[in-house]
């Protein structure tokens, strides 16, 4: 039986011709050297009546074999201070933070670290499975020495903690308080211990928050015993601080009279869109957090009276750390790329192989940059079509572990196939989560990266999704002859409607479900400027997403009140921390997908598709155009997922969520099976008849209507409907409509 | 808790229908039995690895742990997808009511 042994990711996703890009491999044992080549992709479905894998090499230097290693990745999210003035001659010593444990049962997590193990030297407060809080501090031989409170902590709840050392006495004093208030409580005490000799708290070791650090990697401390929940307001003071200078110090700024003392007070309520944390103390010992905790969350005082952290920073000064959050692997580069300059813009891949091993570490090759000063439209790309690739959408997907962590029995109405991707990304926790994954502590997982590998983001992964289902359409495009530039949503979000403007028409794939901001702006402008855009999948243009220009690669989400989705935000987290934005749906934020396409997200199932009946629509002249040699009534009763072209996500017209008035509907799907369900945003109360058998809606509309100054939309409305492209070597009715629609749109002839 | 969903074991008509057809789509009393075997703990729930892709599958059971890999039923192995089925939906007959399937 196959293992998947070798997968990699690459520094950048969109390239331009003579750009660089640089790509990271890691290899398990076994794997001994691998053999690289770029190739332009062109088909990946390998099941049997499918199209197969092909692709055409690209010469370039990068093609040769390459020695194989493991290379190491460091999840988990933490903050780093460095040593510093602020932590010198300490002999006395006050830590203290407001902290929510969300595991605190499964082993010891670290709080506040500035430990030099070798020396025995520093300090570390931690929380312990049976002991509750636990202070460490170094005896300046090479040993620690330990106090333990001595009450294990409660999961889930906020506590305020504190840890003093008396270096006159010796004496050690341990406190943690529950916030809330409950009957029984013994989770909340105090612990007085006498410490035997002195202890050694001064070092030069970073300071660490949210985890220890026993060793160095790639330039900072690696993170060890991470601790998963919140923590607001750690603080590091040189005396022994009592109990109501605590107190005062929970929350707002640094009282005068304790100034001088204090050696940093972390404020998380401040410079929530960056990696920085800010010290508030006069010594301004700001730090940095390392992979992707969550910002922008609930604090401990949270009153629910402000819903967004930039109206109550101060109630949102918490920071949620998780063992298995993750923004870059930060792996060595295996080998770069100079995109040799006359490359056309296209779908490639570094293709990666050994015997049986092979991975794609697929990127574009986008249209060059910069335009030349001629003005006819044949000049300024290379194409009068370009494919959009969403990789939103791929990110957010990406490293999904729903299959081999829960089999997906029900969402699919058949047993789930585990598959030698699937069982790798399982060994791989490290490689991080998907947007469809809960974090080790239960958390949704609202951050993804594309700087490591995504294991299903490949074009021939077997879960056809995404990627792998989108080639159905490069596949068609290739075989149709027709010219085409590929361009990703990253270079939408940065450049705008002007990237789009370059082309007659833009085409997305099967399923671009992510938009942030700027990408959604461009299509929509893109469409009220007289172009043409054809929307071939479902379920797009759903969920808001963010980037943060300083942070290359990572995405921010929210799931936020409603909406088809696999984990919900909490209460009050619904504005994304990179850009203070609103996030969930986009329907929620005013913008429905039906008023940008005609149809929106209505239903989805995942056995069987269905088919599109025409509609009396079908037959006004505005849409003769679409149906040119179309004889049949019934459209698209085959396809290469599920047996039909409406399948998966469906999109329906809906003029109460925005269709325009003169949209037409010229297909409609039916006879949906009872395991397509009708997307819950869209119900009130949950009644017996949700399903395709017994609900009308539960269908996909196939939509078309004109835009301003000639331009015009087409949409499938159903993820389905590329999978059909293939069928009869791509002699049938949604191939001849598809290409019907793509060579009225590259017509220069305005539609309206 | 798992769906309280009684599977009435004479109702062998049901999964005659089954067999017949294991990848649907199916009657609607026969969807609701489906829907209660397939409603199960992610621990020990049954899952296809493939052998070979596209043509040869073994049985499996998920371990509920992320990081911690599937197990194997070694002399499970089918060649068909349909076949799986089948052999998981017996299987399910039997644990849910306690009595095999028996089909002429």
């Amino acid at each position: 039986m196959l293992e998947k042994k070798i997968a990699g990711y690459s520094d950048e996703i969109s390239v331009a011709p003579g750009e660089r890009i640089r790509f990271m491999v890691s290899c398990e044992p076994g794997v001994d050297r691998y053999q690289a080549d770029i190739v332009r992709l062109i088909s990946g479905d390998r099941q049997p009546d499918g199209p197969g894998y092909r692709d055409e090499l690209l010469p370039t230097s990068v093609s040769g074999e390459y020695p194989a290693r493991t290379q190491e990745t460091y999840c988990g999210s933490y903050a780093v201070v460095p040593d510093g003035p602020a932590f010198r001659a300490l002999g006395d010593l006050s830590l203290q933070a407001t902290i929510f444990p969300t595991l605190p049962a499964v082993r010891r997590a670290c709080l506040i670290s500035k430990m030099d193990v070798d020396a025995g030297r520093g300090f570390a407060l931690w929380t312990d499975p049976s002991d509750g809080l636990v202070l460490q501090l170094g005896d300046g031989a090479g040993g620690l020495s330990e106090h333990a409170l001595g009450q294990p902590f409660v999961s889930r709840e906020w506590y305020l903690v504190s840890a003093t050392y008396n270096s006159a006495n010796g004496e050690v004093l341990l406190r943690q308080h529950l916030l809330d208030s409950y009957a029984r409580d013994t989770s909340s005490g105090e612990a007085r211990h006498a410490s035997d000799g002195a202890a050694a708290v001064d070092c030069d070791a970073p300071l660490l928050i949210a985890a220890a650090s026993r060793e160095e990697a790639r330039g900072k401390p690696v993170g060890e015993m991470i601790f998963n929940g919140r923590i607001e307001r750690p603080v590091v003071a040189s005396r022994v601080l009592e109990p109501s200078e605590i107190e005062a110090l929970r929350s707002g700024p640094v009282p005068v009279d304790l100034r001088t003392d204090i050696c940093a007070a972390w404020d998380f309520g401040q410079a929530f869109e960056t990696d920085e944390i800010i010290d508030i103390s006069p010594n301004r010992a700001n730090g940095e957090l390392i992979n992707l905790p969550i910002r922008a969350v609930r604090g401990s005082n949270w009153t629910g009276d402000e819903l967004s952290y930039r109206h109550a920073p101060d109630q949102y000064a918490a920071i949620h750390f998780l063992d298995d959050s993750l923004y870059d692997c930060e792996w060595d580069a295996d080998f770069e790329l100079e995109v040799p300059a006359d490359t056309p813009s296209g779908l490639y891949a570094a293709r990666l192989s050994s015997g049986d091993q092979e991975d794609h570490i697929t990127f574009v090759v986008r249209p060059p940059r910069e335009l030349s000063e001629r003005k006819d439209r044949a000049d300024r790309a290379t194409a009068s079509l370009a494919l959009l690739i969403p990789t939103a959408s791929y990110m957010a997907y990406g490293n999904s572990r729903g299959s081999i962590e829960f089999g997906n029995e029900l969402l699919a109405n058949h047993l789930a196939v585990i598959g030698p991707d699937e069982r790798y990304l399982n060994r791989h926790p490290e490689y991080g989560n998907s947007m469809y994954d809960h974090h080790n502590d239960g958390t949704g997982v609202c951050y993804s990266s594309r700087l490591r590998p995504l294991i299903n983001i490949r074009p021939t992964h077997p879960w056809l999704w995404q990627l792998s289902a989108d080639m159905h359409l490069v596949e068609w495009l290739e075989a149709q002859g027709i010219p085409f530039d590929v361009i990703t949503d990253e270079d939408m979000h940065h450049d705008g409607v002007s990237l789009l403007e370059r082309y007659s028409c833009v085409m997305t794939c099967s399923h671009p479900e992510y938009y942030s901001t700027q990408m959604w702006d461009a299509v929509h402008a893109f469409t009220q400027r007289g172009g043409r855009l054809m929307y071939m999948g479902g379920n797009g243009f759903y969920w808001r997403v963010a980037y943060r220009d300083d942070k290359p690669g990572a995405m921010e989400m929210r799931r936020t009140e409603d909406g088809s989705r696999s984990w919900a935000s909490e209460p009050g987290e619904y504005y994304m921390a990179f850009t203070g934005e609103y996030g969930g749906l986009w329907w929620r934020a005013g913008r429905t997908p039906q008023s940008l396409v005609g149809n929106g997200f209505i239903a989805q199932g995942f056995d069987h598709s269905s088919y599109f009946r025409r509609t009396d629509d079908s037959h006004d002249p505005r849409v003769a155009f679409i149906f040119e040699g179309v004889e049949n009534e019934i459209i698209g009763d085959f396809g290469l997922i599920g047996g039909g072209a409406a399948g998966l996500e469906l999109d329906s017209a809906s003029r109460a969520y925005g269709t325009p008035p003169h949209a037409l509907t010229v297909a409609t799907s039916e006879q949906h099976t009872d395991a397509y369900i009708r997307v819950n945003e869209d119900i009130g109360h949950m009644l017996l008849s949700i399903g395709g058998q017994d609900d009308p809606q539960v269908h996909a509309d196939v939509v078309f209507f004109e835009t301003p100054r000639g331009g015009a939309v087409f949409s499938t409305g159903s993820i389905g409907w590329s999978s059909a492209l293939f069928h009869n070597d791509h002699d049938n009715n949604v191939s001849r409509i598809t290409r019907n629609v793509l060579d009225r749109f590259l017509d220069p002839t305005p539609l309206a | 808790m798992p769906s309280q969903y009684p599977i009435d074991p004479s109702r062998t008509d049901l999964a005659r229908e089954f067999m017949a057809n294991p990848m649907g789509p199916h009657s609607a009393a026969l969807q609701r039995i489906v829907t209660r075997m397939r409603d199960t703990e992610a621990a020990g729930r049954y899952v296809l690895v493939t052998r070979v892709p596209y043509q040869e599958w073994g049985l499996a059971q998920l371990s509920g742990q992320r990081g911690v890999d599937v197990t194997l039923l070694e002399d499970q192995v089918f060649n068909s997808l349909e076949d799986a089925e089948r052999a998981v939906f017996r299987m399910r007959w039997e644990l849910i009511t306690g009595t095999p399937l028996v089909l002429d």
